[in-house]
């Protein structure tokens, strides 16, 4: 997995709430090869059914150009499990998402692709979207060591993340590896739940 | 003494392999279904030169991308042809348990698992795929992961989480008549919000909940993902019991005794706290079907769709603005009677044999109006049904009855509406384009889906049958 330490990019607003994963990649786009979901970034949302870009939607405006953060509205990311979501996110320049809730398995899903997603109190990310509409290629600037984010008005907050996962994203962590330091203890609990639990 | 436990907390400490000073726990993991997307989870296991831990605790069926006129493999699209030829290369190679398209037990994982008697009491199951909530209703804790977390659990059988919140959803009295689990779960969605759960595993209580049957607890727990639960439980009483006896991969003989005797500790213990409470009360649920694009946009058949006016800021106002024009809606129109296109019965959400029972009491002697689908969860169900005489009931009214899979839920096998469709949908999400590109989808109950079959349009299925 990629590290994440610091990040310091242009951030598009995303004003929807429950943004869902199918938004984010539609379904028909899943089955294929990591290389052909690229386009699938978002496809419907940004596209009209005669794929021509439609009015208003923030991830087409030229202003926003080489964007790697989103900032988007509660419960951002829900539905289905899908990495993909992820993964199109990562495709597509993108490495941190800030928002006031997301879907659990998005954001669980982000540690795993060097990703990072951040809450933050509701009217904090509506400041922050309002004014990168006003000031389109602001940037924000995120330190996960510190754990904090300059805000495009140049505000600073600090951002809870579980040690142990910033830990893995600082070094680039490989989880399978970290968890197979534990054989012994998985093997002792085998053991012990062979013996409770035959029926398994 | 030690304080009372929920369920909740009892499963997961009985699973605690690692308590990390951090905060994190490496989980064991006692079940692991998987189906035809999780191929690539498994090629990153073996580009690590690794295998199963536990092939005997894994099982797997296609679903995602079968066909449902057909049993072939050799569907259209190059990619998904692959996708589900992997499964049975790579289940059979790791030495999985396979229901396999052409097997009679092969469907929609969520119905197999429950089925075979892979979900059982108590314990922890996962599934790369985010309805795998719906085996919580056994009370198991049984939550979806992404395929990164597919692969970790391949090769080390656990997993690393931060211990969720609970939450108890308490819903006291009797429901009325053909009131049925998809509107209970519909109403709590409506109630909490499509992020009223989020962080949360959600315990369903209560008498009306202990009413219900294993199916109609399967289509709570299915849904909790709507209303954004990590998981959804129900405590395994008496139903869940008889539901087990018998199942293929349930307990046998003296196995049978000693599940028993744990699974009867299982249940949250009196006085035991959650960090939520909600209550709703039976008797005021209707029958529910969604008006926009997210699960929590719904309401009663008897109601008026909203106006954005009536919304409590600009954000929401905007949202609701442009779900109602992607639905193509009027504020002010009451749902009983709005036009629909097509109905989809089947889901892991609604294609089990009580499903398909309910939809079929409705469409007897009555004749489709419009396209109607009938997708049985499982080859099993499907069997069960025709035995029953339920293909028949739904042919002569005019339904389509095919083989199982997801089907029209996800519209990635070709079983997709077409642009401006308006779909009376037993699944579980009205997302933008889920059934098809520009494809309208309103969700509702078996009972409901059929009643709109025959009518033509979205109508209260208690002034059909009595
Ligand atoms: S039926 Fe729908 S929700 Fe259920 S597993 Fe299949 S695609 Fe997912």
């Amino acid at each position: 997995m990629d590290a994440f330490t610091t990040l310091k990019a242009v951030a598009v607003p995303i004003d929807q709430a429950n943004v869902d994963t199918d938004q984010i990649i539609p379904a028909r786009f899943l089955g294929r090869t990591r290389d052909r979901q690229v386009e699938g970034f978002f496809h419907d949302f940004r596209l009209d059914p005669n794929g021509r870009p439609r009015e208003g939607v923030t991830l087409n405006n030229p202003a926003y150009k080489g964007a790697r953060i989103m900032v988007g509205n509660t419960n951002f990311a829900c539905g289905s499990s899908r990495e993909n979501a992820v993964t199109t996110m990562v495709d597509n320049g993108f490495r941190a998402f800030i928002a006031p809730s997301f879907g659990d398995i998005f954001f669980n899903n982000c540690f795993q692709n060097g990703c990072l997603a951040i809450r933050l109190p509701a009217d904090r990310v509506a400041r922050m979207r309002v004014i990168l509409h006003e000031l389109p290629g602001a940037e924000i600037s995120i330190d996960l060591a510190k754990q904090t984010v300059v805000g495009p008005d140049g505000k600073t907050d600090s951002f809870e993340v579980d040690s142990f996962r910033k830990e893995m994203l600082l070094k680039g962590a490989d989880e399978v590896k970290i968890t197979l330091g534990y054989d012994a203890d998985i093997k002792r609990f085998e053991d012990r739940q062979r013996q409770e639990m035959p029926w398994l | 003494m030690t304080a009372p436990r929920t369920m909740f907390e009892k499963i997961w400490q009985r699973h605690v392999v690692v308590d990390r000073p951090d905060g994190y726990t490496l989980l064991y993991v006692d079940r692991h279904l998987m189906h035809d997307g999780s191929s690539p989870a498994y090629s990153r296991l073996k580009a690590r030169g690794m295998g199963l831990r536990r092939a005997d605790r894994a099982a797997a069926t296609p679903d995602h991308y079968v066909k449902t006129d057909s049993r072939t493999k050799d569907v259209p699209d190059p990619d998904h042809r692959r996708l589900l030829n992997d499964i049975t290369t790579n289940c059979n190679e790791a030495g999985v348990q396979l229901f396999d398209l052409g097997d009679v037990r092969q469907g929609i994982i969520h119905v197999v698992g429950p089925e075979q008697g892979l979900s059982q009491p108590g314990i922890t199951l996962v599934c790369g795929d985010s309805h795998t909530s719906t085996h919580g209703a056994l009370g198991a804790l049984a939550f979806g992961i992404g395929s990164s977390e597919v692969t970790h659990v391949m090769a080390t059988q656990c997993l690393w989480q931060r211990k969720p919140k609970s939450m108890r959803i308490t819903i006291d009295g009797t429901l009325s008549p053909h009131i049925t689990g998809k509107d209970v779960i519909l109403a709590i969605i409506g109630k909490i919000g499509a992020a009223g759960a989020v962080g949360h595993v959600m315990e369903y209580a209560g008498s009306a909940i202990r009413g219900l049957s294993m199916e109609g607890r399967l289509t709570l727990c299915n849904m909790s993902i709507e209303a954004g639960g990590r998981a959804g439980m129900v405590a395994p009483d008496e139903t869940t019991f008889n539901y087990l006896k018998g199942k293929p991969f349930a307990p046998k003989g003296e196995n049978w005794d000693k599940a028993m005797a744990f699974w009867k500790t299982v249940p949250t213990e009196d006085g035991a706290t959650f960090d939520r409470e909600v209550t709703l009360n039976a008797a005021e649920i209707a029958p529910m079907v969604t008006w926009g694009t997210s699960p929590e946009d719904v309401l009663s058949i008897n109601g008026r769709v909203p106006d954005p006016a009536s919304a409590p800021d600009p954000g929401k106002q905007e949202n609701m603005k442009r779900a109602l024009e992607y639905m193509d809606l009027k504020p002010g129109t009451p749902m009983d009677g709005v036009a629909v296109d097509r109905v989809f019965i089947g889901s892991c959400t609604n294609s089990r044999i009580e499903d398909l029972r309910a939809a079929a009491a409705v469409a007897k002697g009555r004749k489709a109006q419009i396209p109607a689908w009938v997708v049985a969860g499982s080859g099993l169900i499907k069997e069960q049904a025709e035995a029953e005489g339920l293909d028949k009931i739904f042919r002569e009214a005019g339904f389509d009855w095919r083989e199982p899979g997801c089907s029209m839920c996800i519209g990635v096998n070709g079983d997709v509406g077409v642009r401006g469709q308006r779909i009376a949908s037993t699944s579980n999400r009205n997302f933008v384009g889920r059934q098809g590109v520009g494809v309208r989808t309103h969700l509702v109950s078996p009972a409901m889906a059929a009643a709109a079959a025959v009518t033509g349009h979205f109508t209260d299925v208690r002034k059909l049958v009595g």
